[in-house]
């Protein structure tokens, strides 16, 4: 019955979700307000309808519900109650279907929260949102149906795959959507806009705030699955510049370009064409990726099933949408009046020079990532384009734009004074240049990469401070002043610092790890050691264990630095009987922010053991960073001034002067 | 600077950082690609040692050896075979007779020195450029269970 009943609901949603289209549509056309009105009552109803339908399959996995083919194929009876309900979207059908309703979700938080927007935007943003809708709801309805039942239904389930079977699946899929189909709102806005002809700073205030917070899960999301995937495969690397992961990298480097071109369109009314171009290119690329993840042209643990109608149908969804927004915005974009000039030594002018880089950037990942794919079609020739593609591209591409970090901040809008600024900078740069001697001096000059790698993370995150010490007034005004300044400093200028500092603290992590992670990879028996870097590591004892649903040999180690004893550290493989497929647990353990990442192999007929061990410096800094720039991401959006719904003073001007003083020119 | 002026610095700019984009990455993409090639393409062209290739296929059965940490296997495509010899941990799903893609490099002796070795993240699926090539040989075609998968229990047991 429930698989009836969610199936209908779906179906119903669908349905919905058409109206969604049509009625505010339609209104809009014809400026009808009782139809542009129905906008905000549908999308509750079509988030209704989808979560009732998902929590129907949640259910049915719940109840180990085995007539239902989605649950045979993903789901054990004998897992732990968390996994019952990740494995929901641990399977191609599921996950559809979360991130639908991911997409109703902000639909409805579009009506919720767009109370002070014009009618006809409100109605025209929603009805793009249905159509989006319309299209995943077909998708799922038609392609990937996670209600179709089994006859007969067999007795227990075939499990879910293993490496899925994780507190990571809880947390990252649900993140990586909320971001993902979130810049569907910065897209339907956009859309909406080109289809009104008009579009002012207003609108990208209305638009900056889903952005942000888009971004803000995207960064965790991405953050997370990192985080997984180094803990998780055993290999202990952290980003495998896989077309999956770069799916989801592309429209956060979109998304950040977006972030800050914005910032310009809503300060100071300039860029707008481009802001706009920017909103479509972002959720185009979200899109992207969901095809190369969803369509089985890539082989990976996030492509579920290769069916060759999904692929198809996505790619239609694709074309549809970004060729229409396109289009649109070819007809429309020279309709839009420029305003706002600016010299290029001004605030617009590093943020241009952000967008500038960052697209670049995006650009050259998706060349990187669809390269492969093209020269098969054309030519057949099977090809890979790895890290070293993009360590060479990307980073090449990144080390200008994070080096102009610290100065945006910093310079004036309108027409800014470099050396003024260079000059602020001298005590960020300074110490970055110390740093980078004495890890030179320290690491015998042999690599350049390690002193200007930290280098350069010192001048980020030295920098950030520099601009909130600047904003202070820190050591012109007396202390007491410089504290009430420092209170006064808007929270998007906090945010900004501190999501900067974030970057900083990222490419500190990536450096260390980079450099200094010392390895050893040896196969040995019970009694035996090995160091690795400080530490030494001894085979204590094999042991077998059993989970709820796999057993487990387990290898215990004892840790020795010099004579001290320092402890155990754990690191096994599991075999999960219902797949008869195994895992590998990494043991980690973590020393303030560095780590100790150990893997075994299976054991030889003799005893062996092959055990790699690496310890890992500074490497939590690597997400830790990305934990701060969502951090800055979310105090940017608790920012009066872009406050969804908050009462706009009428008798400030929209574009407030910046609370810093303007340097002298 | 007049309006038409800035708008020419920053046109200037976008040129030239695309520019510097676009030759990154046609020098990186001459520089850095890795050719995929099956067992039967090693065999028929006699490639130079020292070329970073990728090499797939169905891990021999029997052929696995190991000594200390040294691992050495042969992938067959069902027609060719190459020696395949890896330093390290294997991944958890590499078995005799599943599928497999080492990255690597020939050696003088014809042997494939891998530095890296992926096997399936999921029982159920072939990597794809594994399951093209047993496809070229006649092996395996589409719809078959991927060789080397037990197949699903029927229901109710």
């Amino acid at each position: 019955m429930i698989a009836e009943i969610g199936q209908y609901a779906l179906i119903l949603a669908l349905v919905l979700s058409l109206l969604q289209v049509a009625l505010p549509g339609w209104g809009a056309l014809k400026g009808d307000p009782v139809l542009m009105g129905t906008a905000g009552p549908i999308a509750f109803a079509l988030f209704a309808f989808i979560a009732f339908s998902f929590g129907a399959l949640v259910q049915l996995y719940l109840a180990s519900d085995f007539t239902v083919l989605n649950v045979v194929e993903n789901s054990h009876s004998q897992m732990p109650l968390i996994y019952k309900i990740t494995s929901t979207w641990g399977n191609h059908e599921g996950s559809m279907l979360l991130w639908v309703l991911v997409l109703g979700l902000f639909g409805a938080l579009v009506a919720l929260f767009g109370t002070n927007l014009p009618d006809r935007l409100k109605a025209l943003v929603l009805a793009v949102q249905g159509s989006i809708a319309t299209a995943f709801l077909a998708f799922v309805i038609f392609t990937s149906n996670p209600f179709l039942r089994l006859v007969p239904p067999p007795g227990e389930g075939r499990d879910l795959n293993p490496i899925l079977q994780d507190p990571g699946l809880a947390i990252h899929p649900p993140l990586l959507y909320l971001g993902y189909v979130g810049l569907s709102v910065s897209f339907s806005f956009a859309v909406a806009a080109l289809i009104e002809g008009r579009i002012d700073a207003a609108w990208a205030r209305w638009t900056r705030p889903w952005t942000l917070a888009a971004w803000v899960f995207l960064t965790l999301g991405i953050a997370m699955g990192s985080y997984w995937a180094y803990y998780e495969l055993g290999w202990g690397g952290w980003w495998f510049w896989d077309p999956v992961e770069n799916a989801s990298l592309m429209p956060w480097l979109a998304a950040t370009a977006l972030l800050h071109s914005a910032v310009v369109m809503e300060k100071r009314d300039a860029l707008k064409v481009w802001t706009v171009l920017l909103a479509i290119l972002a959720f185009s690329l979200s899109l992207v990726g969901t095809f190369l993840v969803r369509s089985g042209v890539l082989t990976s643990v996030h492509a579920f099933a290769t069916d060759p109608a999904r692929g198809v149908f996505i790619l239609g969804i694709l074309t549809f949408f970004i060729a229409g927004s396109l289009a649109l915005f070819a007809l429309r974009a020279s309709e839009l009046r420029q305003g706002g000039i600016f010299a290029p030594v001004s605030r617009e002018g590093a943020l241009v020079f952000n967008n500038l880089f960052l697209t670049a950037a995006t650009f050259s990942v998706l060349v990187g990532t669809l390269y492969p794919l093209a020269l098969e079609a054309a030519t057949g020739a099977k090809i890979t384009v790895g890290p070293p593609y993009f360590n060479l591209v990307f980073g090449g591409l990144m080390l200008p734009l994070v080096f102009a970090m610290p100065f945006g901040p910093l310079l004036a809008w309108k027409r800014g004074d470099l050396l003024g600024v260079a000059q602020r900078l001298m005590l960020a740069a300074g110490l970055a240049v110390v740093a980078a001697v004495v890890i030179a001096a320290a690491a015998d000059g042999s690599s350049v990469f390690a002193p200007v790698g930290i280098a350069l993370a010192c001048f980020v995150i030295i920098g950030a401070l520099t601009d909130l010490a600047e904003r202070a007034g820190l050591g012109k005004v007396s202390a007491k002043v410089s504290l009430r300044r420092l209170a006064g400093v808007p929270r998007s200028g906090y945010g900004t610092a501190i999501a900067h500092m974030g970057v900083g603290l990222c490419l500190l992590g990536i450096v260390c790890e980079a450099s200094w992670s010392t390895e050893t990879i040896a196969s040995i028996r019970v009694g035996d050691s090995l160091k690795v870097g400080t530490r030494t590591l001894t085979l204590e004892r094999m042991e077998n264990r059993t989970g709820p649903n796999f057993r487990a040999r387990v290898a215990v180690f004892a840790i020795r630095e010099g004579a001290v004893a320092k402890g155990t550290l754990e690191a096994s493989r599991r075999t999960f009987a219902a797949r008869q497929m195994g895992t590998t647990e990494a043991g980690i353990r973590t020393y303030g922010l560095s780590q100790l990442y150990v893997s075994v192999a299976e054991e030889t007929a003799d005893g062996h053991v092959s055990v790699r061990a690496s310890y890992k410096p500074r490497v939590l800094l690597i997400w830790l960073g990305a934990v701060v720039m969502a951090i800055g991401g979310a105090l940017s959006l608790t920012d009066r001034r872009l406050r969804v719904g908050a009462p706009k003073p009428a008798a400030r001007r929209p574009a407030k002067p910046e609370p810093r003083p303007v340097p002298a020119e | 600077m007049t309006r038409k002026g800035r708008r020419l610095v920053m046109i200037g700019a976008g040129v030239g950082v695309l520019g510097l984009a676009a030759a990154l990455i046609l020098s990186a993409l001459t520089d850095t690609i890795v050719f995929f090639r099956t067992p039967t393409e090693i065999a028929e062209q006699h490639m130079a040692p020292g070329t970073r290739l990728r090499i797939g296929g169905l891990v021999e059965t029997g052929s696995v050896a190991k000594a200390g940490t040294l691992t050495t296997f042969a992938v067959t495509d069902g027609n060719a075979a190459v020696k395949v010899a890896y330093s390290g941990i294997l991944p958890d799903l590499f078995r005799e007779g599943q599928g497999v893609v080492a990255e690597g490099a020939l050696q003088a002796d014809g042997t494939f020195k891998a530095d890296s070795v992926l096997a399936k993240h999921d029982e159920r699926y072939m990597p794809r450029e594994v399951a093209d090539a047993l496809k070229a040989q006649g092996v395996w075609k589409e719809g078959d269970p991927a060789p080397g998968t037990t197949p699903a229990r029927a229901p109710g047991s």
